[in-house]
């Protein structure tokens, strides 16, 4: 059962071939027997799965219910769910009990959706490789000695090892699409502003967004579908009907115009990615889409952006864990100052920390205009760059990581290289763009991804655009041997 | 540009963060790395350039000005490390 599509699920499940509780049991029991070994989940929430899935059989016992009811799912412990702890990877959150649901766990427990748990990621979504959790690294189910990428570490290696159908993610520069592409997966990162981010524990504002891992291109269209949507309660959400993901899958490839931008083929790249990710643009050739080559010249400066940006609005969202209100709190403070400060310092890890230090810094009375106002200038000349793209072109195609996963602990030591692991990823977060990852092939036994960018609101031709590709190669049916 | 480690305690202290004293030598030059890597910004020419202020071209959206929260605070102060009749209980402030 946890190697079948969504669609066949629903529809054993619609067949009353088999229950929501036996799908659901089926995963726990492999949570339960598989899991040591990967470190995905923080938090199983066994008992409320099995009621949500009594719950599901009632309605589909009596022929009701959706495309999504009675299936399994595992959300980032960065949502909140009202009742379960949201520890976001962080010792500061360890004793979080979320008091409301998160919009996205609202939509998807009304679609029927069964929660297994709650799964590993990055200190509040900080780092590319889910080693910064408080939880300890999560392993990469093709190499338990590799990382899964991050921050959605824990979602990818649930989903990859068949410890849940399906999960939630979010991305704030890369951290849907690079695990996704680490572990042979297909994740999709929305337009900012698509899917609510209330309830979701703020990082960077401006450019988180939440979004899904999945199999294939088809089953991530089903759960986007589910979460996707206006809610007041974030005033960045955009009022806008969500388009058809799932019904606009089979939109043919033919006369697609699928732009290479030179700058995501240039020096940096692993021959052997780059070879992968030229082959999966034949690809899409044979199937009738124009190949074309495109600039964005600004790309060299993404990662310089980011990293001002997001640590500038991660250290004033972060301000909130004050060690009064909720969260840790040090024991024995001497004063006010003494318990901000302890309480910070200890319930922060050491990424976190130097976050909040860059983005203090980059805030601070004499560099905000050389560091934060230019980075926002530069944000401005890198989403100049993609709308001048997409005059010429409907989707942009290139790798999503330079290279495949690589070992645990060989980045810790360095924050840079570990931070130019998103450097494909973090510009589509700066522009607000949708994209997406898929695999195109295998290295050495470690899968390979490639990104598709899409314009505005544009989930849907990327997703169909993936879904044509999958229909044509087999790299996402791909499942990790010692799993299986 | 490296950062004294007379910059990164005031630093410290604008984000009331308490890092150890033995941590700042380390930490210094990890941000040292990360400000030189960002300092590639200060070249780009963004002469007339309005910095970005939304990633989706749209205006900010009101609402009506009406009441839409209710009490909560027995709840929110469930999850607090000290609360006390109703209210967060923190170190004397006033001497």
């Amino acid at each position: 059962m946890h190697t079948q599509s969504l669609a066949a699920l629903a529809e054993g499940l619609r067949r009353r071939d088999f229950s929501s509780r036996e799908l659901t049991e089926h995963f726990l029991g492999r949570i339960d027997k598989l899991d040591g070994e990967l470190n995905s989940y923080v938090t199983v929430t066994a008992e409320r799965a099995l009621e949500q899935a009594a719950a599901a059989d009632a309605r589909l016992d009596k022929g009701e219910g959706g495309p999504l009811t009675g299936i399994p799912l595992a959300h980032k412990d960065l949502f909140c769910t009202q009742g379960v702890r949201t520890a976001c990877g962080s010792r500061m959150l360890d004793n979080f009990i979320a008091p409301y649901d998160a919009h996205i766990v609202e939509l998807l427990d009304a679609a029927g959706m069964v929660t297994l748990g709650k799964v590993n990621m990055d200190e509040f979504a900080m780092g590319s490789s889910t080693e910064t959790s408080f939880y300890g690294p999560t392993k990469n189910p093709w190499d338990t000695a590799r990382v899964p990428g991050g921050s959605s570490g824990g979602s990818v290696a649930a989903v990859a090892a068949g410890l849940a159908p399906v999960a939630t993610a979010t991305d704030t520069g890369g951290s849907i699409r690079q695990p996704a592409a680490l572990t042979g997966l297909t994740g999709i990162k929305p337009t900012y502003g698509r899917v609510s981010r209330y309830g979701v524990v703020a990082f960077a504002s401006s450019l988180d967004q939440a979004g899904v891992v999945a199999h294939s291109a088809a089953d991530a269209a089903l759960v986007l579908q589910a979460m996707s949507g206006f809610d007041p309660r974030d005033s960045t959400c955009v009022e806008r009907p969500v388009d058809d993901y799932a019904g606009a899958l089979d939109q043919p490839v033919a006369g697609l115009r699928v732009g290479l931008p030179a700058e995501y083929f240039a020096e940096g790249l692993d021959p052997a990615v780059r070879a992968a990710v030229e082959a999966a643009a034949a690809e899409l050739e044979k199937l009738g889409a124009t190949l074309v080559p495109i600039q964005l010249p600004n790309s060299p400066l993404s990662v310089p952006t980011y990293y001002v940006v997001a640590p500038a609005e991660a250290s004033s969202n972060l301000s909130r864990y004050d060690g009064v209100r909720y969260g840790y709190r040090c024991a024995d403070p001497a004063n006010l100052e003494d318990l901000y400060k302890r309480s910070r310092g200890e319930g922060f890890g050491d990424e976190v920390q130097r976050r909040i230090m860059i983005g203090t810094y980059v805030l601070s009375h004499g560099y905000y205009d050389a560091y934060y106002l230019q980075a926002q200038k530069v944000r401005q000349l890198i989403a100049d760059d993609f709308r001048k793209a997409f005059e010429q072109v409907d989707v942009i195609l290139g790798p999503t990581t330079q290279g495949t996963a690589f070992g645990i602990g060989e980045q810790t030591d360095d924050p840079v290289t570990m931070y130019l692991n998103d450097i494909y990823t973090i510009a589509a977060n700066l522009a607000g763009l949708p994209a997406l990852s898929m695999p195109c092939g295998m290295l050495d036994g470690l899968p390979v991804g490639a990104q598709l960018i899409g314009k505005h609101f544009d989930e849907g031709r990327l997703l169909a655009s993936a879904h044509a590709y999958q229909q044509a190669t087999d790299w996402h049916t791909r499942f990790p041997g010692a799993f299986a | 540009m490296s950062l004294t480690t007379d910059q990164i305690r005031h630093v410290a202290h604008l984000a009331r963060l308490g890092i150890d004293e033995s941590r700042l030598e380390g930490l210094g030059t990890e941000l040292d790395a990360i400000i030189g890597m960002v300092d590639a910004l200060r070249a780009a020419d963004t002469d007339g350039v309005t910095p970005m202020a939304h990633p989706v071209d749209m205006p900010q959206r009101g609402r009506e000005d009406a009441v839409t929260e209710s009490d909560q605070r027995e709840r929110y102060q469930a999850i607090a490390p000290e609360a006390v009749d109703g209210l967060y209980r923190v170190p004397r402030v006033i001497e």
